[in-house]
């Protein structure tokens, strides 16, 4: 997500166009959507259904898309963690890897035991390359279909494609069974501790048994072949719908109707992940940072640990122990919020790390932020200064997730 | 690193919450009618007439006219006895959404035209505020601490963000008229 400095109203030119439809009734698509790049931006199924229901369009990772709606960017958030929201997720890469030789494939580009994924299970894990770097983070399912069903960052879509696809060529080359496609469904999220009870209505599948980064395939109001997997990127309970793009209109349509659910964009999508103290991928995640820095050592799969035998594990499995040049750290504070690119400083005054992200934290009363600190700061609990416009704001280490989740673990 | 020696007002935690507990209904302002009680001394560039059509909240009764000024930076500035009331256009705070936190200067400070002289703060992003004139603030808006939201409800009235002096009060001349800010917004939204 952007943050807006050095120019004036800087925000303004981002959403002008939207403020002008809304004032004007004018719909924004009057404007031809250009990326900065001046190639045109891609658009999602769910485009004109977001013009029609008041989005505002900006680009984000080479996409149009929403950043709010009629609501307002606090209504939003608070309405996902009261009911629950619907987002369209659909710039994200879905792809499916199969043949004998999948897991082993991606096995040799990640970080976790893949091979321990139980049928319909899946997975949070890492892209990382030789200096144990990561270079996306990832969801993998080991789906009961033969194939693991993989979804990573639109950001991250040319070099993760090229990452995978090079690595098919390499194995069958020396004879693998393997093989990637990619799907070219939508994928809308809904997010909320009412998403179960909207989605069971339009399930035969009792919900119930879908526990938090489990997936199954199912109709879905009547709309066939759609893979629905229990996880999501905002704390909450929720799921994320693969349909067919020729039906997500219909889908998004249909669960609109349910009085619980409204629409939710990237604003509100990027300030719940904060709250839930979810990495963003390109703020506080990137090539330059190793999994055990980010505090995503979990990842790493307890056999692969052992072997040593993800890429840059030479690097990272020492990282383990000893003290950290930097680590990911979540803050809180009051007053001005803290917001990216802030430097942090100890309460002496020397700069001792950066603020990668940062927001006012809508259910917390404070702000919150995560930014990476020499590791002898990381306790939580440890008093630092963040500077916000050449003022220094005390701020605190703090626990992430800042707002418990609420993941549906069904115990 | 030396800290600085000026302070912005410090927000309670209450008053980041205002925007939540209140529940700004919608992005649009809705201007209420205010009170009879400001006279504007004409002044270069000033209007002595309610302005046909203005339908940003002016009161139509004859004693009662503001005559605003704004900058292209969506400020506007409006003077009484030498006194400028400065704030955030109708155009800006539709597009900066909620506003959570106000970052405003002290008083005293002295500003030059187009200083930074603070931020508003919504969730997503800060947007700095630059001052319209020359001149020393004398007065902000402590009502802005407990409702920051008062920007986005009220921009134009009770949302008003700092009072100044206006040490060369022929910069007016230099801003935009509301008519010319209107042909201004719809120049970039084209």
């Amino acid at each position: 997500m952007q943050r807006i400095r050095n120019s004036a109203w800087g925000l303004l030119d981002l959403l002008c166009a939207g403020a002008a439809g809304v004032r004007s009734g004018r719909p924004t698509a009057t404007r031809r959507p250009l990326s900065s790049g001046q190639e045109p931006l891609k658009k999602t199924p769910l485009f004109d259904f977001h013009q029609s229901h008041g989005g505002k369009m900006v680009p984000f990772a080479g996409w149009s898309l929403p950043v709010q709606y009629r609501d307002s960017h606090l209504e939003s958030h608070l309405h996902t963690r009261r009911h629950c929201s619907l987002f369209d997720v659909s710039h994200m890469l879905q792809t499916k890897i199969f043949g004998k030789d999948r897991v082993k494939l991606m096995e040799s580009l990640v970080v976790s035991d893949i091979a321990e994924l139980k049928p319909n299970q899946g997975t949070l894990t890492l892209f990382t390359n030789e200096e144990g770097g990561i270079i996306d983070d990832l969801i993998v399912t080991n789906t009961s279909d033969d194939y693991l069903y993989v979804v990573s960052n639109a950001g991250c879509r040319e070099k993760d494609m090229a990452l995978m696809q090079n690595k098919v060529s390499e194995l069958k080359s020396a004879g693998c069974d393997v093989n990637l496609e990619v799907i070219n469904n939508a994928l809308i999220a809904l997010q909320g501790p009412s998403a179960a009870q909207v989605l069971q209505a339009g399930v035969a599948d009792d919900l119930r048994k879908l526990t938090f980064m489990t997936s199954a395939m199912m109709d879905v109001f009547g709309i066939p072949g759609c893979r629905v997997t229990r996880c999501g990127y905002t704390g909450e309970d929720g799921v994320e719908i693969s349909v067919p793009a020729e039906k997500a209109i219909h889908l998004a349509e249909v669960l609109l109707e349910n009085k619980e659910v409204k629409l939710a964009g990237l604003a509100a999508r990027d300030s719940l992940r904060l709250e839930a103290g979810l990495c963003l991928y390109g703020n506080d995640i990137d090539e330059h940072t190793t999994p055990v820095e980010g505090s995503l050592s979990w990842t790493l799969g307890k056999r692969r640990r052992a072997a040593m035998d993800f890429p840059g594990a030479a690097i990272v499995i020492p990282q383990m122990k000893g003290r950290l040049a930097r680590k990911r750290v979540g803050l809180t504070s009051t007053g001005a919020p803290i917001r990216q690119h802030s430097l942090i400083m100890n309460t002496e005054g020397a700069v001792i790390g950066e603020i990668t992200s940062g927001c006012p934290s809508p259910c917390l009363k404070k702000n919150v932020a995560m930014g990476y600190v020499d590791g002898g700061y990381s306790k939580i609990g440890t008093p630092l200064l963040v500077e916000v416009r050449k003022k220094q704001q005390e701020a605190v280490v703090s626990k992430m997730p800042f707002v418990p989740t609420r993941y549906y673990t069904s115990k | 690193m030396a800290l600085r020696a000026a302070r912005s007002v410090r927000v309670t935690a209450s008053s980041l919450w205002a925007a939540v507990a209140t529940e700004t209904p919608g992005s649009l302002a809705s201007l209420p009618a205010a009170p009879a009680r400001i006279r504007v001394r004409l002044g270069p560039g000033s209007l002595p007439f309610p302005r046909a059509g203005a339908s940003r909240g002016l009161c139509t009764s004859a004693l009662r006219f503001a005559v605003r000024k704004f900058t292209d930076k969506h400020e506007w500035i409006s003077t009484e006895n030498g006194i400028g009331t400065v704030g955030i256009s109708n155009f800006a705070q539709e597009a900066l959404g909620d506003v959570v936190y106000c970052s405003l200067p002290e008083v005293g400070t002295k500003l030059n035209k187009q200083d930074e002289f603070g931020a508003l703060e919504s969730v997503k992003a800060a947007s700095e505020l630059y001052s319209p004139l020359t001149g020393e603030v004398t007065e902000i808006n402590v009502a802005l601490a407990e409702d920051p939201g008062l920007v986005n409800k009220s921009c134009y009235e009770d949302g008003w963000l700092i009072k100044m002096t206006l040490s060369n009060p022929s910069e007016l001349d230099e801003l935009m008229s509301e008519d010319a800010y209107e042909r201004y917004i719809k120049s970039i939204e084209d």
